[in-house]
């Protein structure tokens, strides 16, 4: 998009992180705590690192797309 | 967008009609509180965004078009989601858990050739001549007509179609998550209603690009775990052989796609590969992808010829891939699903479905496989997709439906000459009419489940010939008004003599379909190539015996008769051959490696 309006990857850089961290955090509490949902190769603990993923890349776009950069 | 027909299997058109007789059986997922915060989230920022965007639709340019400032790359995953409808993503993973890879056919010679073709070969004619709409093409290379005919009939399906929508949405979410039907269908219209009466094309893109963001994110994750625990894809076809040498799944090759084309009698679905070549990847195909409004209006939006060009290559690319997420966790249910009680677990049709049974639907596959992987939050996270993918579709339907109203109905017939703002306000009140409509739709459906195979039927009768008028319109300067108009009323009604013909005498497949083993998914893609070739066929013999236009009225619209603009040099990895050559070779790779 043109500049001096907010980009629509900037919109997906906000909720991909703010998924990312929720997902994240989850996944952080069944590691830490043990208390694993009951979902099939919960042992590969995937909200950790697919959250994770998904928080990286929106901050990605949150600082690649953030307005009032020239992109 | 559900029941187009690229993506429409006969499951499918079953799967809500079926589902609605699981409505009393308990629901297949719950959600923790992190899934309904995940969902909250994307309804907030889904009205941030319609409220954000309401500043930059306010002539009838920005409000139709998007100001026509779109990337190639928001264009192309805009124009490829406008397809990524929730429902044809849990029928085509059921398709592939009943008939194989071979419903990858839809996803690759059902949709790459044509988008490629629209892209390089059709979008500089749409472009250059600065049209709205493709019945705002019929009406300069053909007159007011053909375009009358085409803008009706498309304005009345969109809004019948985003009813369809929001109610397969409603039944969906009652099955899978036990929610109210009436909750579902005011939540969906409302949020729809005010993203895109606010914000226009523009909201309704940027929510498509949301919405294959999120279907990504939340369904790429089911395939992956599913390969770990099937062993990968050696592992797969291990098990899955295994599991048919023991009789618990019906004997067939489910990993090919070709092999088993050369006679309706050798692949389950009933189809011969002419079918599915000429059929499906052309007929159906290049009617949908190349004049179905709902699709060329994303590409319309770019912002210069290269990205409108553009935009279907990018596009051809996520369509390729999209089987990954959406066959493949088919596949993969025929040898990890299993009952609470370790067994491996046969899903049924959507007819064997009642209260009580215990059974589940082949429509059912995907749901099922996301709640087998997602812990809490990806569950969340999987079902905002499916949302987003329902709002995406009728927020498409309705945001087509405001600008053909507005420009090819309301415009030249009702009110000529009025200011632009006019247009916008007419625009808006369309949208909310539109939506209104469509809940009128969601409950009439509700009431006469039966219907929806009528509406699929209708909106397949006006794609296919009206393929066959742009094309003749578009290649052949010797085309003329009359045979314009001709070609397409007879091309409609070829449609539906033949399927007409079937319902009354269903043992009539064999004459439409060329064999008395075609099944019916074979009948859509013959009725779809005999209108074709009559729409064809009228608009030569009649053009020929009528008095053509002068070749300096045809400027812009006609190949021969216009002057395709000159586009900069560019680096070759920004060049739209490059990346239609890549293209070819990617889509002739994995036809080849799934043989």
């Amino acid at each position: 998009m043109h500049s001096g309006h907010i980009s629509i990857w900037f919109f997906i850089g906000v909720l991909l992180t703010i998924y990312g961290a929720l997902i994240t955090a989850y996944g952080l509490y069944e590691l830490f705590t043990g208390t694993v949902a009951n979902v099939v190769l919960a042992n590969l603990h995937a909200p950790v690192w697919w959250g994770g993923l998904m928080f990286l890349l929106g901050l990605f776009y949150l600082v690649k797309f953030r307005p009032g950069r020239e992109s | 967008m559900f029941g187009l027909l690229p993506d429409l299997p006969a499951a499918v058109s079953a799967s809500v009609k079926g589902m609605a007789f699981a409505l009393s059986a308990p629901s297949l997922a719950h959600l923790s509180g992190l899934d309904i915060a995940v969902i909250a989230i994307y309804f907030v920022m889904v009205i941030w965004i319609g409220f954000y965007l309401k500043g930059q639709a306010n002539t009838s340019e920005e409000f139709f078009m998007a100001g026509r400032e779109m990337t190639a790359w928001i264009a192309g995953l805009s124009f490829v989601s406008a397809n990524l409808g929730s429902l044809e993503l849990m029928g085509w993973a059921g398709s592939a858990y009943q008939y194989g890879i071979l419903a990858a056919h839809w996803y690759w010679v059902g949709a790459i050739p044509a988008m490629l073709f629209l892209g390089i070969v059709m979008m500089p004619f749409y472009y250059v001549c600065k049209t709205h709409s493709v019945p705002g093409y019929l009406k300069l290379r053909y007159g007011q007509g053909a375009s009358f005919v085409a803008a009706v009939s498309f304005a009345f399906m969109t809004v019948l179609m985003s009813g369809v929508n929001m109610f397969a949405m409603a039944v969906v979410m009652k099955v899978v998550l036990g929610w109210d039907l009436n909750f579902s269908i005011i939540v969906s219209s409302l949020a729809v209603a005010a993203y895109v009466a606010l914000g226009g094309l523009r909201s309704a893109i940027f929510n498509e690009v949301l919405q294959f963001m999120l279907i990504w994110g939340g369904a790429l994750l089911v395939p992956i775990l599913g390969l770990i625990e099937a062993g990968g894809w050696s592992g797969f076809k291990a098990k899955l052989a295994a599991n048919i040498a023991k009789g618990a799944i019906p004997s067939g090759d489910y990993t090919h796609m070709w092999r088993s084309m050369g006679h309706f009698t050798d692949n389950p679905m009933g189809i011969h590969w002419t079918g599915i070549v000429f059929g499906l990847g052309f007929a159906i195909s290049f009617g949908y992808w190349t004049t179905d409004f709902l699709v060329v209006q994303r590409v319309l939006a770019a912002n210069n010829l290269r990205s409108a060009r553009m935009a279907p290559v990018i596009g051809s690319f996520f369509k390729m891939a999209v089987p990954f997420i959406v066959i493949l966790p088919g596949l993969l249910g025929l040898v990890v699903l299993q009952n609470p009680d370790g067994s491996l677990m046969h899903l049924v049709p959507q007819n064997l479905v009642t209260p009580g049974s215990g059974l589940h639907s082949y429509n059912e596959v995907l749901p099922l496989m996301l709640v087998r992987y997602c812990s809490p939050g990806l569950l969340g996270l999987g079902i905002t997709a499916l949302i987003a993918g329902f709002m995406s579709g009728m927020a498409g339907n309705v945001s087509a439906f405001s600008a053909v109203w507005t420009y090819d109905i309301y415009q030249p017939l009702i009110v000529k000459n009025a200011k632009d703002e006019h247009y916008v306000a007419v625009g808006r009140w369309a949208t909310i009419l539109g939506v209104v409509v469509s809940i009128g739709t969601a409950y009439l459906v509700m009431s006469m489940a039966g219907i929806m195979d009528y509406v699929q039927a209708l909106f397949s009768f006006f794609i296919s010939p009206l393929l066959g008028v742009v094309l003749v319109g578009m290649f052949w300067k010797r085309a003329t008004k009359e045979g314009g108009f001709w070609g397409l009323l007879l091309g409609t009604l070829t449609s539906i003599g033949l399927w007409a013909w079937v319902k009354v005498d269903p043992s009539a497949l064999r004459y439409v379909a060329i064999s008395p083993d075609a099944k019916d998914m074979a009948e859509n893609m013959y009725r779809a190539l005999w209108s074709v070739i009559v729409s064809m066929g009228v608009n030569v013999i009649v053009s020929l015996f009528t008095t053509p236009r002068p070749l300096a009225e045809l400027s812009g619209v006609v190949y021969g008769a216009t002057k395709i603009p000159e586009e900069e040099p560019v680096p070759f990895y920004k060049n739209e051959f490059f990346w239609l050559v890549i293209a070819i070779i990617v889509f002739v790779a994995l036809n080849v490696y799934f043989w």
